[in-house]
């Protein structure tokens, strides 16, 4: 069922992009469309600044100096963690854009020195960085809807890609917007853990683009988890690099920084409490955090606990594919989707092109959000470009949905149906045993478990008038679940961040992408490796 | 999560309320901002970060509420600490307050090096 509403309390604008999300890649996409001289409208759920995980944060950028052999050395070391599945040109061109674009920010962020004099462009305090990156969106002359979700994605009578649906949840009513090009840059899923800003990401950019047909890939690869102090959602890591770790009997757990270091603490975490101190932090370190990560002391400030000294416990939340790899699957150098006229970036994108199996950590993760968002948002202007003289004029009356789960407002939800879903759906995500350590008995009980929380999505009312966008983010993070654990039955090897106790080994026959889709019948298939850099649709195709 | 708004300290400019990720907050019938769900608060502090008067307080339990009293967080001196430390608005400038995220690369760097001392401690 489609949203009803009358055309009066219905905001209805027409552009030649649309993008789906304001943060980092969502703000880059806006101004890549804009610079192409197109008209460019940008929603975001929450406000543009402040949505999404790196606002709230502090990314370092995958920063390597144009060097011929320093570029190449950089993208060999990225290659021996992907596992096979990332693509060295993809990583070549995700490197040039981020070394020409963060410059470009000048008069937008105040890039601070260091004590040579030398500018420091790599690393960037989150609100600022966003801060920012509104102002230059807004300087290029896209228009901004805050506190908009969108919805639903729609469609023209020929079946075309042609715009979105939404709510604005502060000014009140609905809004429209028909566009000839979509860019989904939504952020990834986390299942509303505890992760720092991660609540407005909930995978609807997932669920809107796959009831249009997209394809998904790499989402068995959604399992990354980062520490906090237990109780708080400081999920900023670099600290933690320093700390001892203890069991509820003060015996010294004896694990510190590396690779294994989060396999570790989970470890510890699922025989009980862990405790961490942060005595090994140098003193004029200590001076210079406040200023380093102004939000990283909050919490123990607030609470009156000296890290340093003290005994604090800590936790770990689950990052989904956040931190994790997977999402839309992009075909060509413009993050198209599978869906003609539907493009993707950021964390809603599978990184594989540049991660592979393997988390990219903070620095490569932004430098796509950057990269991918202007690929994708030039790629949108210049299709909509093209689609311009042969298109019809804009009739907003002509436009329909895709007939998504969660849209019917007219039958409300039980009080607390929703929440009870969302609690059902991350007991089977968030834990360190079903998730991180995984296993195919596992797997299979959590996908059965799943598939009675989807079965109760699409047999009962989720709607609640007050607020129609909880009911499509619980069908996303249902979806969403259902395909991480969908894929991760299917890789029936271990790769990358992605580790089976019943098959520890890396398979040859599973050197393939796993591309997946579907809602009701979720559907799989493992491409070979090559078909990722053979783009299967040609780029504007157009049924 | 959002815990205090002090309304003598606000000046009802709505800041709080536009940027709010999760649209936690709304303006009242006095104009003024009010918590409108504290269980949609993510505890990311972001409503302090832009408030120029320093007028809200988030407690970073992000799990359950806390009986705060708003007079002791009032005499605590951490009202406006995360917007202070970022050198926001009229602390942009001052020396004490530099954007030094910079150094987060040589601090990873040192990490590695700063080895493990670690005995054992006494249950507490």
């Amino acid at each position: 069922m489609t949203t009803q509403s009358t055309a009066a309390e219905r905001l209805d604008l027409t552009a030649d992009v649309l993008i789906i999300g304001g943060g980092l890649a969502g703000t880059w996409a806006a101004v890549a469309a804009a610079r192409e001289g197109v008209r460019v409208i940008l929603v975001d759920k929450g406000y543009c600044g402040t949505s999404g995980v790196t606002a709230t944060a502090g990314p370092g950028h995958w920063w390597v100096p144009p060097q011929p052999e320093v570029r190449q050395a950089a993208i060999e070391k990225r290659l021996g963690t992907a596992y096979g599945l990332a693509d060295p040109d993809w990583m070549a061109r995700a490197l040039d854009t981020t070394w020409t674009s963060l410059p470009s920010l000048a008069g937008y962020y105040d890039f601070p020195t260091n004590e040579a004099g030398v500018t420091q462009y790599r690393g960037l305090r989150g609100p600022e960085y966003l801060r920012g990156m509104r102002r230059l969106v807004e300087d290029s002359g896209v228009r901004i809807l805050d506190h908009s979700p969108a919805l639903e994605l729609l469609r023209d009578e020929h079946g075309v890609i042609s715009g979105a649906r939404g709510w604005r949840r502060q000014a009140g009513g609905d809004w429209q917007v028909k566009a000839a090009a979509v860019v989904i840059a939504s952020g990834g899923c986390a299942f509303l853990s505890r992760l720092l800003g991660s609540h407005t990401n909930t995978g609807d950019g997932y669920l809107m683009a796959a009831e249009a047909g997209a394809e998904l890939s790499g989402m068995e690869f959604s399992n990354y988890y980062g520490i906090a102090a237990a109780g708080t959602t400081m999920s900023r890591s670099m600290v933690y690099t320093f700390g001892d770790y203890f069991d509820d009997s003060g015996r010294a757990l004896g694990f510190g920084p590396g690779p294994a270091f989060t396999e570790n603490l989970a470890r510890a975490l699922l025989n009980g409490p862990v405790y961490c101190r942060l005595n090994r932090v140098p003193q004029e370190i200590r001076q210079q955090l406040p200023t380093i990560q102004p939000n990283l002391m909050l919490p123990f400030n607030r609470h009156g606990v000296d890290p340093y000294n003290q005994l604090f416990a800590v936790t770990l939340h689950a990052e989904g594919t956040i931190r994790g790899v997977g999402g839309l699957r992009v075909i060509d150098e413009d993050c198209q989707t599978t869906v003609p006229g539907l493009f993707a970036a950021g964390d809603a994108a599978s990184r594989e092109p540049i991660t592979g199996a393997t988390s990219g950590g903070g620095a490569q993760n932004s430098a796509w959000a950057l990269s991918s968002g202007q690929w994708a948002g030039r790629g949108a202007a210049r299709l909509a470009r093209q689609t311009h003289s042969s298109s019809h004029g804009p009739s907003h009356n002509r436009l329909q949905g895709f007939q998504g789960l969660g849209l019917d407002r007219q039958h409300t939800s039980q009080p607390g149906a929703t929440d009870a879903l969302i609690k059902r759906i991350q007991a089977e995500v968030h834990p360190l045993d079903k998730n991180l350590f995984r296993s195919g008995a596992q797997l299979e009980r959590s996908l059965q478990a799943l598939d009675s929380v989807w079965d109760q999505v699409t047999s009962s009312a989720l709607g609640a008038d007050q607020n129609p966008l909880r009911a499509r983010e619980v069908v996303a993070m249902a979806a969403t679940a259902r395909w991480c654990y969908h894929a991760a039955e299917q890789r029936r090897e271990s790769r990358g961040m992605h580790k089976r106790s019943d098959l520890p080994e890396q398979a040859a026959q599973f050197d393939a992408h796993l591309r997946l889709g579907g809602l009701d019948q979720v559907w799989s298939r493992f491409d070979p490796l090559s078909s990722a850099q053979t783009p299967q649709l040609q780029q504007g195709a157009r049924p | 999560m959002i815990e205090l708004i002090f309304s003598d300290l606000c000046n009802g400019c709505g800041k709080c309320v536009e940027v709010c990720p999760t649209n936690a907050l709304a303006l009242g019938g006095d104009a003024l901002p009010q918590i409108r769900d504290p269980s949609a608060c993510q505890t990311c502090f972001m409503c302090e970060l832009y408030c120029s008067n320093d007028a809200l307080y988030v407690d970073p339990d992000c799990e359950q509420p806390r009986a705060l009293d708003p007079e002791v967080i009032r005499a605590s001196g951490l009202l406006g600490q995360y917007r202070r430390d970022s050198g926001w608005d009229e602390w942009a400038g001052d020396p004490r307050y530099p954007n030094q995220h910079w150094r987060m690369d040589g601090i990873f760097a040192m990490a590695g090096h700063v080895g493990a001392n670690v005995t054992p401690l006494k249950s507490s």
